[in-house]
């Protein structure tokens, strides 16, 4: 597999390290528990089109939000998580 | 002998001897062991895997289920090897295998007496009484009798390489279709390689006798291969077999470099195992004939036409003198013509109608229904009731376009009814399929799909170029009935492993018509051929049996590898000491120098202790370095520790933010003591924070956690706070890190160091920049993980040995990662026993250090009910004799079971300061439990004791010492 | 028709023509009391522990594919009990109690072989941790043993105790862990349940589940739709997928898992051993073939097939341990799709939805846990409520913190 880095080009997912999922914008500190579980722990988890998090560790260290087709493991975009 | 003195594409300059099943023969460069073997007459090569039936020689090349043996001996033995595919060389040794006592006579051949016991599934329908039986008998004794080949026993001592590779246009195959796309892609100038599993390239063309533009098709062989080697961008690979097709162009192959040798050169991988990533891809794989299911098609003498055509032309060896073919097409005359020629008195057995033919005898409609012989062919029945003598039955059941690689992505192949083959269906992104693997099957044919399919993938892959100028060819299409199974017993399917279409019919009749639930039932196409030549076949059976088309019946999915692969090539150079990186601290050689002996930890190699002369066993060492470093003082090498620098404006907020404690509060030159959470409020590590400057920290973390701190600092920010301008560096590999500790360890530092290092100059938790004797540069920390007066210095690691050279001068003495244990559980710090992902900051005593006057990472969910349910264990300490890390702890008195169970003891040392052996747990209630005794079970360990539950801080828990 | 010695020689002698199919091939009833979708080893326990303990035998199971086609055939096949946490240990030992009387239970020879899982430890403290977990074994009855670096010697001929690198200093043993079978286990508690009733629905694909009012109506099928008083989802791997059916949304990623098999080779390893300083575990099968399984490839995957990072790896770890291994050749490599949840364990238990239930999340764990988890989920579905054993199994355990994280590694599916 590989990963299109904004930063090095192309490279082999093995330099990369991931957590899955992208999770959505973190709760304030205020929100209540259920939006906590759901941050961290709920996950749509679809068959298709997927956002997740990679950081390219063995290169430039940028953590990346890839959007990739979970059954055809096709990329269709990588940036930046901070540009 | 049956090698005829002329033709073929062997070296009769070179013999080379060689031995099968300890007979000496010979044969020439250029053979395979099969064509060898053959050449010599020998025909009977093995015994099949269940009923043990002999096997000969089938196919040509890598699809050959019958052939295998044990090739090579003592450590470098390689069971279940092709004879088809194994290169001669002088001295070769192979032996048969699956056999005993010996290939001819094989006791387990019984086996085949039994074979409607031992019909499909067999095994799922019995040995179920007496339950016990099952492991005890039935299971060793089905163990023995399977498998095929022995493994050596001893380490290969040959060594593997991993390769990568990138190219615009990879070629799969260096057949006819192969090498016209080469050629049409490597003159565009794109960067192209040539891969072909054989030794020799020109797959097929190598096994005809075909012309191309009017002449020989073997010169316009060594003519494109001659205008390829001369091209720089082009990279031919001979002997390698691309196995899988992967993600996004990644293509997985295996390159035999040295396996044509008796041994590899000095020097020389025996594999080496390529990552090939590939923008364009052409998959010229070509297509291999499929037998025949009929009554006793198994027995030796009984070879795929197109084989026997090969054998003849390519090594010229004359397989038969009295051959009948049985052949449902076209291609199996040109066989029929070829042994002719060659001088073989041949009969064809065709089920079709056809015309007579000059030289041959022509059976038609008419097929084979049986055969005679025992060890080797003797005789061939048909359905006419005429029974023929011959030792060469050469069958041709139509071809099947070798298509793997297209299906490695999920790609399914669709059956072509005309054709009657499989084609590839979706292939994966950027190949493209051509020649005899779609199904075209005619040499013209398949060098205009091969030059078209080249040049369009180069092109696709950003280069341009002209249409190759196509040579003249053959182009008559052979005609074919579709003829997959002759009824009888004992019609074998898959030959290696003894799945007859009588199996596929009862696994039908069963329920098993999915045919994956076939393949699983029948284990048709799961021997080390895969169902290369028995899988279509199969599949028409089951087709016939369930009342289904083979359309709608399917094929298996397709998986790497394509063919077998050695562990070894895959393992690559990552063997041995070099199996994973070690990592050694810059006082590494020091060390060793000093009498270390080292303990891996992680990547890293640490000193555990340093013995000395006249002490008799590690705890000797141990127990003087702890009690020097509580009495005097003692240095210890703690440069694993990961070392990150947090700088720029927004540091201070980051740290806030991943420490759980507060850190902008922190003054430029003090220390904190930092613990961080993972975002489920569990503790994820603890370390120091030091604020070198306004806007510059220099953030420690325990050696265990150093890579996933720091992945996790930089998801912080870029991910949770990218607002915030800093930047993260490790520096873990910049700085030497050592620990001074004891009450003299000031004194010591006095000598290293003009700086004023008092108390006052140098408080507990302060830092400094810092000049050592010598004129070193470096800093100063003043932390204690003992207990004792204790400071941290940092020098650049070109460095380090001149500071501890100067240390111990000034009497501090090393100690290593067993008596830093010891002091930090004497002191009560939690380590990596007690920080192991399932702990809380409460339960290891930290609860206060939670901030709340800030939000910070793991602060809401460490809130949870779970998480703050006061019966959760807390560290404790414990003393008692025979306590040991591991053990649980229970009430006294109270069974031991689950239920009971209070917690475990986390940590455990003998203490010589105390004179007592003592420990760290977990423990539930923890606190109201001081004082009194808890049993400490260790049934693992044969152990049932007591100890006295205390405060975990064993020694100066006022902290005197520390602030000395 | 009972399966023994000799009935199989009463049809070998009458040419095997008389064998009957091993379950029936019905069509969907309008409705059933409980439908179990999903064909593979987890449904199908559950519909046969449903009809013999609990006679309910209005039971369907429907399967998009052919019976077993899932995880119950993509895995390693090992079984063990050798758990560290109290909401884990007591259930993985009522399977392996399950797995010891299978045969005899469903007439079907699974081929339950124990002959010992060993993990191998490389440090003090991983012998440690091992001595922690092995503790915890023994206080729930189950057996477990630590073995020296010299057991290990004794018991694992070929194995390199001696790595430069990480040399082995012994193991956890826990000898009545092993193997099964794998495709044997579906077709038996297929043919199992077939035989008291269950209706197999093969080729059957769930596409929607009705509810109304928040109760479970039934499923929508490829087949159309059939009426159900209760669900049971266990469809691991697409449980996300099949339960957003039901507007349910859960701690779970998929992720791809490979496993490999080498050539049949004559017995060389006894033992199913598992590498402390990598991620292997391996095994050789009855008919020869070395099994080796690894780590996950790491990311959200539906397409049950994985990528070489993790094959070098397997295989860079199966040299280390066995370095006569590295002449010897795989042969053929799968992936299975995992429910990867968040704390690395199961869920077996009620959802929102009333008459829905769930039984997921089982990362690698499923196949050892297959009698147990449908011993557990037809305790579940039958009585409305959890059993014992599968009481820590629950949906809000994540919310409430009462998570079972064997591993410690927190939050993130695939470190699990």
């Amino acid at each position: 597999m590989r990963i299109p880095c904004p930063l090095c080009g192309e490279r082999d997912a093995a330099e990369f390290s991931t957590i899955g999922s992208a999770p959505p914008p973190r709760p304030s500190a205020d929100a209540p528990m259920e939006d906590w579980h759901a941050y961290l722990h709920l996950r749509d988890n679809p068959a298709g089109l997927h956002a997740e998090l990679w950081q390219h560790i063995h290169g430039c260290r940028q953590w990346l939000r890839v959007m990739r087709d979970t059954r055809s493991h096709a990329v269709a975009s990588a940036e930046a998580c901070r540009p | 002998m049956t090698r005829l003195a002329t033709c073929g594409l062997i070296d009769r300059a070179q013999t080379l001897r060689f031995t099968f099943d300890g007979r000496a023969y010979q044969g020439h460069a250029g053979d395979t062991l099969a064509s060898a073997l053959l050449a010599n007459g020998v025909r009977l090569v093995g015994r099949s895997f269940k009923y043990h039936r002999p096997r000969g020689i089938w196919g040509l090349g890598s699809e050959e289920p019958n052939v295998l043996v044990e090739l090579r001996d003592g450590a470098r033995q390689e069971p279940n090897t092709r004879a088809t595919t194994a290169e001669l060389f002088e001295g070769l040794s192979a032996r048969s295998q699956n056999r005993w006592p010996s290939l001819r006579f094989d006791v387990m051949a019984l086996n085949g007496l039994l074979g409607p016991l031992l019909s499909a599934g067999f095994y799922y329908k019995t040995f179920m009484w007496p339950a016990a039986f099952w492991e005890k008998v039935y299971e060793p004794l089905i163990r023995r009798a399977a498998g095929l080949g022995r493994a050596a026993t001893a380490p290969d001592p040959d060594r593997y390489e991993r390769m990568h590779a990138h190219c615009d246009v990879l070629v799969v195959g260096a057949g006819p279709t192969g090498l016209a796309a080469a050629l049409a892609a490597a003159r565009t100038g794109a960067r192209v390689i040539l891969a072909d599993e054989d030794f020799a390239l020109g797959g097929r063309l190598l096994a005809e006798r075909q012309e191309i533009d009017g002449a020989p098709a073997t010169g316009w062989v060594a003519r494109v291969l001659a205008e390829l080697q001369n091209l720089p961008d082009v990279t031919l690979l001979p002997r390698t077999t691309i196995f899988g097709a992967f993600d996004h162009g990644t293509y997985g192959a295996v390159q035999r470099v040295a396996d044509h040798l008796a041994e590899p050169a000095p020097g020389q991988p025996r594999q080496r195992a390529w990552t090939i990533v590939a923008k364009r891809v052409v998959l010229a794989a070509g297509a291999v004939e499929r037998p025949i299911a009929f009554p006793g098609n198994d027995r030796p003498g009984v070879m795929s036409a197109a084989a026997a055509r090969g054998y003849l032309h390519r090594y010229a060896v004359l397989p038969g003198r009295r051959a009948v073919v049985f052949t449902a097409g076209d291609d199996g005359w040109r066989t029929a013509l070829a042994l002719r020629d060659a001088g073989a008195e041949v009969t064809v057995v065709d089920p079709r109608d056809r015309p007579a033919c000059p030289g041959l005898r022509v059976v038609a409609g008419a097929r084979v229904v049986g055969t005679g012989g025992r060890l080797c062919l003797i005789s061939v029945r048909l359905d006419t009731g005429e029974a023929i003598a011959a030792d060469l039955l050469a069958v041709s059941g139509g071809w099947n376009p070798t298509l793997h690689l297209a299906s490695h992505q999920g790609g399914r192949p669709h059956w072509d009814e005309a054709l009657a083959a499989f084609l590839p269906g979706t292939p994966p992104p950027g190949m493209a399929v051509a020649g005899a693997a779609a199904g075209r099957f005619t040499l013209a044919a398949c060098l205009a799909d091969g030059a078209a399919a080249g040049l369009q993938a180069a092109r696709d892959a950003g280069h341009e170029g002209q249409p190759l100028a196509l040579p003249r060819a053959d182009d008559e299409p052979a005609g074919l009935r579709a003829l997959y199974h002759v009824p009888g017993r004992k019609a074998f399917v898959d030959f290696q492993h003894d799945v007859t279409a009588d199996d596929i019919a009862l696994a039908a009749r069963e329920g098993f018509r999915s045919v994956e639930h076939a393949k699983r039932y029948t284990t048709l196409g799961m021997a080390t051929d895969q169902g290369r030549t028995a899988n279509v076949v199969g599949l028409a059976i089951l087709a016939e049996a369930t009342g289904r088309g083979i359309a709608e019946t399917g094929t298996t999915i397709f998986r790497p590898p394509y063919t077998p692969v050695a562990i070894g090539a895959l393992a690559g150079a990552q063997t041995g000491p070099d199996f994973r990186p070690t990592r050694l601290t810059p006082l590494h050689a020091w060390s060793a120098r000093h009498g270390a002996s080292f303990v891996t930890t992680g990547a890293w190699l640490r000193p555990e202790w340093y013995a000395r002369p006249g002490e008799a066993g590690w705890r000797d060492s141990v127990d003087r370095e702890v009690l020097h470093v509580r009495r005097a003082a003692g240095f210890c090498d703690v440069s694993t520790l990961g070392k990150i620098e947090v700088v720029g404006p927004g540091a201070a907020a980051l740290l806030d933010f991943v420490y759980a404690n507060d850190i902008s509060t922190l003054k430029p030159g003090r220390i904190r003591y930092g613990l961080m959470l993972r975002e489920d409020g569990f503790v994820l590590d603890d370390g120091t924070c030091a604020r070198l400057s306004e806007n510059r920290f220099f953030v420690t973390t325990t050696t265990a956690n150093a890579a996933r701190v720091m992945q996790h600092l930089e998801y912080a920010h870029q991910v949770l706070r990218p607002e915030l301008d800093v930047s993260i560096l490790s520096v873990t590999d910049a700085w030497a890190q050592i620990a001074l500790a004891g009450p003299r360890a000031r004194d010591v530092l006095a000598q290293v160091t003009a700086q004023d290092v008092s108390n006052a100059a140098l408080p507990h938790m302060a830092c400094t920049e810092a000049v050592f004797a010598g004129g070193l540069r470096g800093r100063l920390y003043r932390l204690s993980f003992s207990g004792e007066l204790a400071f941290e210095l940092g020098v650049p690691p070109d460095d380090a040995e001149a500071l501890a050279d100067r240390l111990r001068a000034a009497g501090a003495e090393p100690y290593g990662t067993e008596a830093l244990g010891v002091l930090r559980i004497e002191k009560g710090h939690a380590g990596g026993g007690e920080i192991n992902g399932q702990t809380t900051a409460g339960n290891l005593g930290l609860g206060r250090m939670l901030s709340r006057r800030k939000e910070f990472i793991g602060r809401v969910m460490a809130q949870r009910p779970a998480l703050v349910d006061p019966a959760r264990p807390v560290l404790v300490g414990l003393r008692g004799d025979g306590l040991r890390t591991g053990a649980h702890l229970l009430e006294p008195g109270a069974a031991a079971n689950t239920a009971n169970d209070l917690g475990h003891v986390t940590a455990s040392c003998w203490s010589p300061h105390l004179q007592a052996q003592i420990g760290l747990a977990l423990l539930s209630g923890g606190q109201a439990r001081i004082g009194t005794r808890i049993r400490v079970y260790d049934a693992l360990r044969g152990q049932d004791g007591e100890a006295e539950v205390v405060a975990p801080v064993f020694i100066d828990p006022e902290g005197t010492r520390t602030r000395a | 028709m009972r399966y023994s010695a000799l009935a199989l020689l009463r049809h070998a002698l009458t040419g095997n023509r008389s064998w009957t199919p091993a379950w029936r091939d019905p069509a969907p009833k309008p409705a059933y009391d409980t439908i179990i979708v999903g064909g593979g080893g987890h449904g199908l326990a559950t519909a046969h522990y449903l009809a013999k303990r609990h006679g309910i035998t209005d039971v369907a199971v429907v399967e998009k594919g052919y019976l077993g086609s899932g995880n119950v055939g993509r895995n390693t096949t090992i079984i063990r009990s050798n758990y560290l946490l109290p909401g884990n240990t007591p259930f993985y030992e009522h399977s392996m109690k399950l797995w010891e009387g299978l045969e005899q239970d469903i007439n079907y020879n699974a081929m339950v072989s124990q002959r010992g899982v060993l993990n191998l430890c490389h440090s003090d403290s991983q012998r440690d941790a091992y001595a922690r977990r092995g503790n915890a074994m023994r206080l729930a009855g189950v057996d477990a043993e630590l073995l020296d670096a010299a057991q290990v010697r004794a018991m694992v001929p070929g194995l390199n105790l001696d790595s430069v690198r990480f040399p082995v200093k012994g193991g956890l043993l826990q000898r009545r862990g092993g193997t099964v079978r794998h495709d044997a286990v579906a077709w038996g508690y297929a043919r199992a349940a077939d035989s008291r009733g269950v209706d197999l629905l093969q080729n059957t694909e769930v596409t929607g589940i009705r509810v109304q009012s928040g109760r479970v109506l039934g499923v929508e099928t490829t087949r159309g739709f059939i009426g159900a008083k209760r669900v049971g989802l266990a469809v691991a791997g697409n449980t996300s997928r099949v339960a957003s059916m039901a507007g349910l949304r859960l701690p779970i990623e998929s992720h791809v898992l490979q496993a490999f098999v080498s050539e049949a080779v004559k017995p060389m390893i006894d033992t199913v051993i598992t590498y402390g300083a990598g991620h292997l575990y391996v095994s050789q099968s009855d008919k020869g073939g070395l099994v080796f399984g690894g780590d996950i490839d790491g990311y959200n995957s539906y397409a049950q097939r994985g990528n070489l990072p993790v094959v070098h790896d397997v295989m860079e770890c199966a040299v280390q341990l066995f370095p006569s291994m590295s002449r010897l050749r795989y042969l053929r490599q799968w992936g299975g799709i995992m429910d990867m949840s968040m704390d690395g364990s199961p869920i077996i238990d009620r959802t929102p939805v009333e008459g829905l239930f769930l039984n997921c999340g089982w990362c690698y764990g499923g196949f050892k846990a297959t009698p147990a988890s449908g011993w557990c989920f037809a305790h579940t579905i039958a009585t409305g409520q959890p059993h014992a054993l599968n009481a820590a199994f629950r949906l809000d355990r994540l919310a409430s913190g009462h998570v079972i994280d064997e591993k410690g590694a927190g939050a993130q599916a695939n470190l699990h």
